[in-house]
């Protein structure tokens, strides 16, 4: 009886705690994310702004057009190719960089860590005017590198083909310092006990990092990676400041075209269907992600 | 913003001390009228230097200019008329006025200006005057013309064997062929960068068929003139006269002009600023403008820029129109011009003063004769856009073009369906 008490007590404690943040989620959260799912259902536009008597209830008719754009489907396969490129290449460059950062070997640590994570507090748009330079296609520094290596120039924001490409370049420079700093945390977590005995077993050090370093990061690794899926999906202000959506659209992602559709042309009933598909989208992979590691881990 | 606060609290502090020593003498304390003017990008900073001789003459008005960054303009104003705070008066692209017209944001300014001794619509170029009038109601007096003719290095088209640019597509068209031969392969004649829809839209606006039809309800993309006008702009590409890039990968269009890289660039009035501070002195005498070529004879151009509106809201509209007036006087747009080097709307603004001399801006006087304004629906920019990326496709991947003006014909009827259903639902009604 009164354990019970005790535990309704606590419970009514541990709401009060968090309703102030509950309260605020719901708010600013939840009932705007509401509201644009019930907007994706009308043709809310410029003429519906003017007067209420202008928006017309269309049930599914935004999803409906949605599928049959073709444009939606280009900007859905290259937010796929950014993701699939990106997410891999930018985890194995924050985990190199953590590994050294962290490693035993590294002089100035503070200076290097901070030098690595300098691109993630830089403005994207700072970044963009250098990147361009850089990318520039008769000028740039990455094609004179290029043509020391004897490798024909290429034209990174003029081609259809390489744009996604130099965008993913700019987005890992960008954002693997961010990743790095949590993966240095967890493996500073990684006792050295372990490490001594793998060495006095003969261990080496690739089989140091593969039997003990990503086995004890795993939980880490799964969070970064869920958190850069995420976060890739959501591209935008890249694409927003380098190239603008092109060259042949080959750099307008799934974000970018709704950005394009609501505040550019005002279509919001529209652009909110878009924002509803980009949200299941993301949720059903992060939630396949999460499924797939608990499944490996419990095997 | 934070350099100017401290100035106006002395002047708000100056002012209440007057009004204040007016009360304590008993003279009937006269009320200041205070207007909310927005504008963009420099025409805001330059008109704050405008404006007090307007205050001196209007002893109980106040102007406050607030600055919008242009690329942020629109969607301000957009969101200030969704949230009930818009402006007095503003002044916007005159390609938005279809647009804010929709919203019915706009007051009407036919019978101000029918009445008004210092704004006669005869004095302005025909063609943008019509961008401010939707169905036959005025909404915006023009404040600047913003049009595109072309650029060109005077010095290459002579070694090429011209004197000036032609008049004519055909005898333009010979002219680049020309140029580009002397130039190699390596360089090319003109530059039209693929992001911009406004060279395209010029060709087309010059033929006899509009590009939206009955009653701008449906994409006319299609018509042999807009396919004429594709052709001959895919044409370019094509026979290598233009590189198919975009402005990102220009950097320095400027500079690549001095260097011979293009001979020829269809551009704005702005651009007579930067030529001149971006080109050595000794090539300063190398480049000219010309006025846009036709396909059968002197072409017209578009008819872009800004216009002054009065906003529904504003209760303070009599005082707004004075302001309107006043900037729309030739003096005060002679000092715009020397101030920000934008073209006035009305002929007798160009008859003195700086502008009257400057050779650089004699081919936009001719021009300015012919503009011809793009179809007044909101969804224009939208469709310009369209328009620009079939372009892309096909000048990049050669698409067929009756294939590629069909498919646009398609979009663009898509766009336009919401126009058609009000339209329709207005005259069962």
């Amino acid at each position: 009886m009164s354990q019970s008490a005790g535990t309704a007590a606590a419970q009514r404690a541990g709401w009060l705690y968090s309703a102030p943040a509950l309260l605020l989620i719901g708010v600013f959260f939840l009932l705007p994310g509401l509201a644009a799912l019930a907007l994706s259902f009308t043709d809310f536009d410029l003429y519906a702004l003017a007067d209420l008597r202008n928006l017309r209830f269309v049930g599914l008719d935004n999803y409906h057009t949605l599928l049959r754009t073709r444009l939606f489907w280009q900007a859905l396969g290259n937010t796929t190719e950014f993701v699939a490129l990106g997410v891999p290449l930018s985890l194995l460059v924050s985990l190199g960089a953590a590994l050294l950062v962290d490693s035993k070997l590294a002089a100035c640590k503070g200076l290097l860590r901070t030098a690595l994570f300098a691109p993630v507090v830089t403005t994207v748009v700072a970044v963009a005017l250098i990147w361009r330079y850089l990318l520039h296609a008769r000028y740039g520094l990455i094609n004179e590198l290029l043509a020391l290596l004897h490798l024909p120039a290429v034209d990174w924001l003029g081609s259809p083909k390489w744009s996604m490409p130099a965008i993913v370049l700019l987005a890992i420079w960008k954002n693997f310092g961010y990743n790095m700093v949590i993966l240095i945390a967890a493996l500073q977590a990684v006792p050295d006990e372990l490490y001594e005995a793998a060495r006095l077993e003969g261990a080496g050090a690739w089989a140091r990092i593969w039997h003990i370093t990503l086995p004890l990061l795993a939980p880490t690794l799964t969070l970064v990676g869920i958190l850069t899926i995420s976060g890739y999906f959501q591209l935008f202000a890249e694409p927003y400041v380098m190239t603008q959506g092109g060259p042949l659209q080959s750099t307008v992602s799934v974000l970018y075209y709704m950005f394009e559709q609501g505040f550019t042309w005002w279509r919001l009933g529209y652009a909110a269907s878009v924002a509803v598909v980009l949200f299941a989208l993301i949720y059903s992979l992060t939630t396949l992600q999460l499924r797939l590691t608990r499944h490996l881990g419990s095997t | 913003m934070a350099k100017l606060t401290p100035t106006r609290a002395r002047c708000s502090a100056l002012f209440i001390a007057t009004s204040v020593l007016c009360c304590a003498c008993g003279s009937s304390t006269p009320r200041i009228e205070v207007l909310q003017f927005w504008a963009m990008g420099r025409e805001a900073e330059v008109v704050e230097k405008l404006l007090p001789d307007f205050e001196r003459a209007h002893p109980n008005l106040r102007v406050e200019v607030q600055q919008l960054p242009w690329a942020a303009a629109h969607q301000k104003l957009l969101t200030a008329f969704a949230g009930d705070s818009t402006p007095d008066l503003s002044m916007i692209g005159n390609s938005w006025i279809p647009e804010f017209v929709a919203l019915n944001a706009l007051k009407p300014l036919q019978a101000r200006a029918a009445v008004s001794k210092d704004i006669q619509a005869a004095d302005y170029f025909d063609g943008i005057w019509q961008t401010n009038r939707i169905d036959d109601t005025l909404y915006g007096i023009p404040w600047y013309v913003d049009t595109r003719l072309l650029f060109y290095r005077s010095d290459l088209l002579r070694a090429a064997g011209f004197d000036a640019p032609a008049a004519t597509w055909a005898g333009w068209l010979d002219q680049l062929l020309a140029t580009k031969r002397l130039v190699g392969p390596e360089r090319y004649a003109v530059v039209m960068p693929l992001n911009e829809f406004e060279p395209l839209q010029v060709l087309a606006l010059q033929m006899p068929e509009p590009m939206l039809r009955d009653r701008n309800q449906y994409g006319n993309f299609r018509s042999a003139s807009f396919r004429r006008a594709l052709s001959f702009y895919r044409n370019l590409f094509t026979r290598q006269l233009a590189p198919a890039i975009t402005e990102t990968q220009l950097s320095n269009v400027w500079n690549e002009m001095g260097k011979g890289t293009f001979s020829f660039y269809i551009s704005g009035p702005w651009n007579i600023a930067e030529f001149r501070k971006r080109l050595a002195a000794a090539q300063q005498s190398s480049w000219m403008t010309a006025p846009m070529p036709g396909p059968d004879g002197p072409g017209v151009s578009s008819a872009g820029g800004s216009s002054l509106v009065i906003f529904r809201r504003s209760a303070h509209e009599a005082s707004a129109w004075a302001l309107i007036e006043y900037l729309s006087s030739p003096a005060i747009q002679q000092q715009f011009y020397d101030l920000c080097g934008d073209l006035p709307p009305r002929r007798s603004s160009w008859q003195a003063g700086r502008i009257a001399n400057d050779p650089y801006t004699q081919a936009f006087r001719i021009q300015l004769e012919r503009l011809r304004s793009a179809p007044q629906v909101p969804e224009w920019e939208q469709i310009m856009q369209a328009m620009r990326l079939m372009a892309e496709r096909v000048v990049r991947n050669n698409e067929n073009i009756d294939v590629a003006t069909t498919a646009l014909d398609a979009e663009v009827d898509a766009m336009l369906a919401k126009r058609r259903w009000l339209l329709r639902r207005r005259e069962s009604t």
